[in-house]
């Protein structure tokens, strides 16, 4: 595989955005999307963890292809990016505990996150190269971010909405979520 | 006897007389022209798309409010707006039941789930044509020529294909000057486009008319004019940008400002009150952001127009663009974060 780099992180950033493409990573889009703060310092948490499993992922890979037991493959990913969630759920325990309150559940949850094992998979499944795979990581990340922002940004505008009773909550975010993964699909073919 | 009562009423005192009401059935004073010169172009069809979409709009409308026990915004003639600029969006031979559907989807899930006018942070119209594009890929790229000979006498029959059938089209169809553009590189000369000699979507093809109702709706200050300003500017510079680098492969600026919906896109739904920002600086980079998404869908994009993926993207962006230029508070100092 000799994509560039620039096309790498273009395609996991817009073009395949993990969340309004692939629709991983749903249930933080979801949950922590309704304030801006926590949805910022959210993205950086998730893309923290996905250049650390990303990092492992490849190692991980070429050691198990070397011990030709790519079976193991699976699992071996989960428990990286299991552990990486919890070095960086001390950190912010430790840092800012307000964050920390914040994320709540959806922090120790980036370890199911699906989106962060879809990365190593599809990294795996691309034959990346080793910085081809920080670079989709930083771009799956970085669009990570970039949707749940979006997400963030309208939601805190749709606060004093006068909203249809059935429609509050979670409806609303999905609607949004759906127009906005529409409005993605003009990234298509770049 | 004095029999005259104090009016006792709180501040604004002096209006302008500018309601809603008034702003929204002055803009569709200025989509009338293009409405009328789209049905001349393509006859009685792009009247029935027209018509219907503007039909479900308002039928929407009033059926929601009537179900959720709202007064009836029909009379803002915002749901007008809304239906005339999805039909004028839509090529003039599209199948009239998907037509409605369109409709149905703006108002509902464009406008209604946000809690009406006034909320409805995507413009509605593109909410519903995004939508139809996203269901219906083969009939919303469909075109026919403009200026048919027999455009008044006869019906297309892909405008009568039945509820989820899939249209039959009549045997030729136009390409629009950008699919021409984008798959076979032939760009249509800047008079045609300007007086809407070519095919496209029901309105969008007059660049003149468009301009013309633009600068009536500046001249009454109803749109901010920052907007279609800093659109057509970006527009302008990128692609005359490439254009100086590789004439061969990059159109030329005045084929890229004249063809597609950018016209219509810039003056009539990027400004749009509620989906665009409201700081002037943030209204810049707003227009600038739509301005660059149309010309990198256009050129390097696998389908050949990007207005409406670009102003949908920005209207989405907005409340960001707003939060970053907030005007400083006077006598605060800024905090270095």
């Amino acid at each position: 595989m000799n994509e560039s780099l620039w096309n790498i992180f273009i395609n996991a950033c817009l073009i395949n955005n993990f969340v309004l493409a692939y629709f991983l990573g749903i249930c933080p889009f979801l949950g922590v999307s309704g304030k801006l703060e926590t949805a910022s310092k959210m993205g950086a948490a998730v893309t923290f963890v996905m250049l650390i499993a990303s990092a492992c992922g490849f190692g991980i890979n070429m050691l198990l292809t070397a011990l030709n037991a790519p079976y193991l493959q699976l699992i071996s990913f989960i428990v990286v990016i299991a552990s990486t969630v919890q070095l960086v759920e001390m950190f912010i325990k430790k840092m800012s505990p307000a964050l920390f309150q914040a994320l709540g559940i959806f922090l120790p949850l980036i370890t199911t996150n699906c989106a962060i094992l879809g990365l190593v998979l599809f990294q795996t499944a691309k034959n990346y190269s080793f910085v081809q795979s920080l670079v989709y990581a930083l771009g799956a990340g970085a669009g990570f971010t970039i949707a749940l922002m979006l997400m963030a940004g309208l939601r805190e505008q749709l606060d004093f909405a006068d909203v249809p009773k059935v429609v509050k909550g979670t409806v609303l975010t999905l609607f949004i979520a759906g127009i906005l993964s529409l409005s993605f699909m003009g990234f298509s073919g770049l | 006897m004095l029999t005259k009562t104090l009016d006792i009423s709180t501040s604004p005192h002096i209006q302008r007389g500018m309601s809603t009401e008034v702003i929204m059935r002055n803009v569709v004073y200025a989509i009338m022209p293009m409405v009328l010169f789209s049905i001349y172009a393509f006859g009685t069809a792009a009247f029935w798309v027209i018509f219907t979409a503007l039909v479900s709009c308002l039928l929407t409308e009033y059926v929601l409010c009537k179900l959720s026990g709202k007064e009836s915004s029909l009379s803002d003639w915002s749901a007008v707006i809304t239906g005339l600029l999805l039909g004028l969006t839509l090529p003039p031979i599209f199948p009239l039941w998907m037509t409605f559907c369109g409709g149905v989807i703006a108002i509902a899930l464009g406008k209604f789930v946000f809690g009406g006018l006034g909320m409805n942070v995507f413009n509605p119209a593109l909410v519903g044509r995004a939508v139809l594009q996203a269901a219906f890929p083969v009939a919303i790229t469909t075109w026919q020529e403009a200026f048919r000979p027999d455009r008044f006498t006869t019906i297309p029959t892909s405008l009568k294909a039945m509820p989820f059938m899939s249209p039959v089209f009549d045997g030729v169809s136009g390409a629009t000057p950008l699919s021409a553009f984008k798959f076979d590189h032939i760009t249509a000369p800047a008079a045609e486009l300007a007086f809407g000699q070519v095919s496209g979507s029901a309105g969008e093809t007059c660049a003149i008319l468009i301009i013309l109702g633009g600068l009536y709706l500046y001249a009454r200050r109803m749109i901010n004019w920052r907007i279609p300003v800093s659109i057509l500017g970006t527009v302008f510079l990128f692609s005359g940008a490439l254009y100086l680098l590789d004439a061969t492969n990059y159109p030329s600026p005045v084929f890229m400002l004249l063809s597609g919906g950018l016209m219509l896109g810039a003056f009539f739904m990027a400004t749009d009150m509620v989906g665009s920002p409201l700081n002037p600086k943030a209204i810049w980079v707003y227009g600038a952001f739509i301005g660059i998404m149309v010309v990198v869908v256009r050129i390097w994009g696998g389908l050949p127009e990007g207005v409406m993926y670009a102003i949908l993207l920005a209207n989405a962006l907005a409340p960001q663009l707003d939060r970053i230029f907030k005007n400083r508070v006077y006598g605060t100092v800024k905090r270095k974060s």
